[in-house]
């Protein structure tokens, strides 16, 4: 079984200030440590439990900066095959239209059985490029998926629905699957890993390597554009309590008991 | 005429609520872009819906096939696309659910229509459509506009609109033959699969002590436990916790896990990002204790407390203790 993972190096930006830029459209990303998205996390490791299972090949491919060779790295310390960078100024402001579309063009010679990618991005949260590639390929998908079972010609997958419902869904192979949180455990980075990657092959491609022009790609290849970032407003007044930690217990208690549920 | 599409998405004999906030936020916009509001009903057997559908919209498009009856993003797709091609609609709006993330952004690649997800603002501006859509787990906002004018595509954030009283519009119901040919082959529906039933059901928990991944390790979970002892409470929690295997899925309050309304909701090393929130914005008393002061769950509680939960938490189930106990 051959698989390709799609990653993206994401911004922690769980505990960070974030601080919009001078032109008010971009999260400013200095001082932020990247790191590789989390349900993509769990794509790779699926794909790595695939093959375990199956035999096969596994590509981890990604589109970013120079930067993200990290994120590479890390998907070829955890055993990936080989490697591929997308990489263009002409795709910086890339939406996930442009993305795709970029992935898809890179892919159009490749052999595959599945491509797996995350559900959502932990900064732009679209998730939308899984679907999209899957369309721009040809193939069939199911997106937010939490177990896949291989059959023959096809998988068997459970789709995670609202309030804790699944859905069971046959695929046919070839197809795109967007992978959830919890579906398995990743696995660390190991040194052995890290030592093994070295000599693993990683492409670096660029928009002279594709079949696209720069208007397919960047914010000309794009269907949505930022024209303003702010901080959300809130939906109810919060009041913050300050103090040791003794004296905050006490206001909370206070404010429980006119609350009436102390 | 221009028009405007809302996709009704139903499951196992049910409108979702998400149908009646699209249709109440699209007949706001309908009426700033002098549109028909369109409700477009796919499914088996579903004139009952249909009839509810007709009091909330000026028209609804219907196709009625036994390939529809469950959800299927390959069958969807090739319906909704034949209509939307036929209607040309300025505007569709789909909801930003399990449902509509399969489907939505390959109908857009199929019509090369332009698409934003997960909106939580729409509104027109010289006839250019604006959205407004969250990053970075909530903590930012952005303003984007769409290209093209031929029609775009919008999913909608549940719950970020609220659905209002529906109509009397008294639309028309129009069926639509089915375009659909053959069976769908490529991707079947085999069934659903319930939830394992738990030992709590958090829905009924008037008080719940919900932690996050501020927690750290499954080891410190019993400063939480003894909390929620303390004020007679159950445990909740969000999503990383049970990914991680800390608590079980059935304690876990979100989008794809409970939806709660308790008296008294604490929220304990827990961000906020959306799908948590869905689950818990309609509780009495929020209280928020997070390191981060620009955590979006701030946004939702009536009382934070920026600091190390290590500290405040056993600080509070002491002083709830002393107090339960003065007051015997």
């Amino acid at each position: 079984m051959d698989i390709i993972v799609c990653v993206k190096q994401v911004p922690d930006t769980a505990e960070a200030e974030l601080r919009i830029d001078e032109g008010g459209r971009r999260v400013e990303t200095g001082g932020l440590v990247f790191d590789i998205n989390e349900t993509d996390n769990y794509a790779i490791e699926e794909a790595l439990l695939l093959r375990e299972r199956h035999g096969g090949t596994v590509t981890a491919l990604t589109v970013g900066p120079d930067g993200a060779q990290a994120v590479l790295r890390k998907c070829l310390a955890k055993g990936a095959d080989r490697a591929i960078l997308l990489r263009d100024e002409a795709f910086e402001g890339s939406d996930a239209f442009a993305i795709a579309k970029i992935i898809r063009s890179a892919m159009k010679d490749a052999r595959f059985d599945l491509v797996l990618t995350g559900a959502t991005a932990s900064d732009d949260g679209h998730m939308a490029v899984g679907v999209m590639l899957a369309e721009m390929l040809g193939v069939p998908h199911a997106s937010m998926v939490n177990r896949i079972e291989v059959r023959a010609g096809a998988v068997r997958v459970n789709r995670e629905l609202e309030g804790g419902l699944e859905e069971v869904v046959d695929v046919r192979l070839p197809a795109v699957l967007t992978i959830q949180t919890g579906i398995n455990e990743p696995r660390y980075v190991s040194i052995m890993g890290i030592r093994r990657a070295r000599s693993k092959p990683l492409e670096v491609l660029g928009l002279d390597g594709l079949d696209l022009s720069e208007g397919d790609v960047g914010e000309a290849g794009s269907w949505i554009k930022v024209t303003r970032m702010y901080a959300p407003p809130a939906e109810k007044e919060v009041v913050i309590l300050s103090g040791s930690p003794d004296e905050v217990a006490e206001r909370l208690a206070e404010a429980l008991r006119a609350r009436g549920v102390l | 005429m221009k028009r405007l599409f809302v996709l009704a998405e139903h499951r196992r004999g049910e409108i979702r609520d998400i149908t009646f906030e699209m249709l109440t936020k699209g007949r706001e916009l309908a009426g700033e872009m002098k549109a028909e509001l369109t409700a477009v009903l796919l499914g088996s057997g579903s004139e009952g819906f249909a009839k509810i559908l007709a009091e909330w919209a000026e028209r609804v498009l219907v196709v009625d096939d036994d390939r529809l009856a469950n959800f299927n993003a390959e069958a969807y797709q090739r319906v909704l696309s034949a209509l939307i091609r036929e209607h040309g609609p300025a505007l569709t709006l789909i909801g930003h659910t399990s449902f509509g993330v399969d489907l939505a952004p390959a109908l857009a690649v199929e019509l090369g229509m332009p698409l934003a997800t997960d909106c939580v603002g729409l509104r027109y501006e010289d006839g250019q459509l604006t959205i407004t859509r969250q990053m970075h787990g909530g903590k930012v906002n952005a303003d984007a506009a769409l290209r093209g004018a031929a029609g775009c595509i919008a999913t909608i954030r549940p719950a970020a609109f609220e659905a209002e009283e529906g109509g009397p519009m008294g639309g028309e119901v129009v069926e639509v033959g089915s375009p659909l040919e053959g069976d769908i082959e490529v991707k079947r529906f085999i069934e659903y699969v319930e939830p394992a039933p738990g030992e709590v059901d958090l829905g009924e928990a008037e008080i719940i002590v919900s932690v996050g991944r501020g927690i750290g390790d499954a080891k410190n979970l019993s400063l939480i436990e003894g909390l929620a002892e303390a004020l007679r409470g159950e445990v909740g929690c969000s999503r990383p916790v049970v990914d991680r295997g800390w608590l079980p899925k059935e304690r876990q309050v979100g989008s794809s896990g409970k939806t709660v309304k308790p008296k008294l909701y604490l929220a304990i090393g827990i961000s906020g990002a959306f799908q948590h929130v869905m689950g818990m914005k309609a509780s009495g008393a929020v209280i928020a204790i997070n390191k981060d002061q620009r955590a979006p769950i701030f946004g939702y509680s009536d009382y934070g407390v920026v600091g190390d939960l290590f500290k405040v938490v056993p600080a509070l189930t002491k002083k709830i203790n002393e107090l339960r106990g003065a007051g015997k």
